[in-house]
């Protein structure tokens, strides 16, 4: 049976656990959750690994998982291990949040650099009334042109197919490539 | 939908450029920041709640230009703008003022004009340097909340003189004196410079200053910022200035320079590169598929 990945980052909140759970089949493993007591805390960095982690089958002999990486910093270590032979990636950004955006861009730039793979950037909480336009999104964030960058409500099962499947013609067009 | 945001997050220099680009119309407003005395957490690190005050500016734009600007009530009417630059006596500005009470500021101008108080000259540079003058304040605020409205333009009795965004913001990265700011917009010097894609029609009608144009006679994705300074004898400050303008400005773009990109290679050698997944078209399609049946 062959497996694939593909990893769903962003800075905290932006969407990715409603993302994965949107579209997965099994019930989203989600370790992460508000940190309240300072104990609670200590624990947190001894025993947790934050992750979502969502499944799509195709059929016997194909699986497809989505990996949410844990949005904070200090579980950036994670990362690497994440992006190892992932067939592309999706940045989520919560357009309502001008104060992540430098962070999202930031989150993007690592991942670039840990493997050429597509991504696509997903303009997400469209549907929230102070969110950014995409376009807007486009030019504060610095993308440039040739990358796909897609209003998104990760709410809403059909926005999360699209952003999935403009991700995986990406991944055909670099293949043609 | 209007965009809203706080300038700690987002700053005036990035809306300026954001309008620029996307050729935007409409009125940016800015409110004083109060303090909420409740906390937030971003990105990992608390700080207080900012709440929107009154209104303490207001800018507004025409497809990408800047056609207005008022500040704390000033809200640059023609006679007080003369006024200010000395066109107008004092004694002039009151008269004026009370006889023209309901004249609209081009029929004001029109009257001053005619009646050589004024020339057309001055009506023009002297409604564009007030224009700037609340602009480039606005530049040093680092905090407010802000608002822009799509759409929405001052009353059409006002002297509109547009102004490039271009040089507006270049002149505003002059300006930007927290060293802070400019070390996290460009965090590190050994990257090098390239020029855009059509650097023709960005450089038209642009006025760079000596120090830029040395800048820029040195951009070459082989020369690494920090080279270009020291060719210069410029500080890291200032360097990091300027590269910060026209980069803004959409001038230089920043890139690797070769020496770079191999030290990077180098550090990844170390570890097993993460290899290129083995997967077929066959394998992308049968995703694709079976996601759109979803
Ligand atoms: N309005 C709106 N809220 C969303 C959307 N996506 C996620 N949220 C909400 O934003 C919050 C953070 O989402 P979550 O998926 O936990 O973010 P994560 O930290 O990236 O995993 C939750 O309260 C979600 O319900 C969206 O598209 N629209
Ligand atoms: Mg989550």
């Amino acid at each position: 049976m062959q497996t694939v990945k593909m990893v769903i980052t962003g800075p905290f909140s932006a969407g990715k656990t409603e993302f994965i759970r949107s579209i997965s089949e099994i019930e989203v493993v989600s370790t992460e959750r508000e940190i309240t007591t300072p104990a609670e805390k200590r624990q947190k960095d001894v025993t947790t690994v934050a992750m979502d982690f969502g499944r799509i089958t195709v059929d016997d002999d194909l699986v497809l998982y989505l990996f949410g990486t844990p949005g904070q910093r200090r579980f950036d270590f994670m990362w690497e291990i994440l992006a190892e032979g992932m067939l592309g990636f999706v940045v989520m950004v919560d357009s309502s949040k001008p104060e992540t955006f430098r962070e999202a861009k930031s989150i993007l730039e690592t991942f670039r650099a840990y493997a050429p793979t597509p991504y696509v950037v997903a303009a997400n909480k469209q549907d929230h009334p102070d969110a950014w336009s995409a376009e807007d999104l486009r030019i504060a964030l610095r993308i440039e042109e040739g990358v796909k960058l897609l209003p998104c409500v990760a709410k809403d099962k059909e926005s999360v197919k699209n952003v999935l499947l403009e991700l995986l013609y990406s991944i055909l067009e670099e293949m043609d490539t | 939908m209007p965009l809203k945001g706080e300038l700690r997050d987002f700053s005036t220099t990035q809306l300026l450029n954001l309008i620029n680009l996307a050729g935007k119309t409409g009125t940016l407003t800015i409110f004083k920041a109060n303090k909420s005395g409740e906390f937030e957490e971003v990105n990992g690190k608390k700080r207080e709640k900012i709440t929107a005050g009154p209104e303490r500016a207001k800018v507004s734009f025409r497809t990408g230009k800047l056609i207005y600007a008022m500040m704390d009530g000033q809200d640059g009417n023609l006679v007080s703008v003369l006024n200010k630059a000395g066109k107008l006596t004092d004694e002039q500005a009151r008269i004026i003022r009370e006889r023209a009470k309901n004249t609209t500021d081009k029929a004001l101008a029109l009257l001053l004009i005619n009646a050589n108080y004024v020339s057309q000259n001055d009506v023009v540079s002297c409604i564009q340097q007030h224009t700037l003058d609340v602009v480039y304040n606005l530049l040093s605020w680092n905090q407010e909340p802000f608002r822009f409205d799509d759409d929405v333009l001052p009353d059409n009795n006002r002297i509109q003189v547009p102004i490039d965004l271009e040089n507006v913001i270049i002149e505003g990265a002059r300006r930007i004196r927290e060293i802070e700011e400019l070390n996290q917009h460009l965090p590190n010097l050994d990257m090098a410079l390239k020029f855009p894609e059509n650097p023709k029609e960005k450089f038209k009608g642009i006025h760079l200053s000596v120090e830029e144009w040395r800048v820029v006679s040195f951009v070459n994705p082989k020369n690494s910022i920090r080279q270009i300074a020291k060719a210069n004898n410029m500080s890291e400050i200032e360097i990091r200035r300027i590269v910060y303008g026209l980069e803004q400005a959409g001038l230089v773009e920043l890139v690797k320079p070769p020496g770079m990109e191999q030290s990077v290679a180098a550090k990844t050698a170390r570890r097993p590169a993460p290899a290129k997944p083995q997967v077929q078209k066959v394998v992308v399609n049968r995703l694709i598929d079976k996601i759109r049946s979803i």
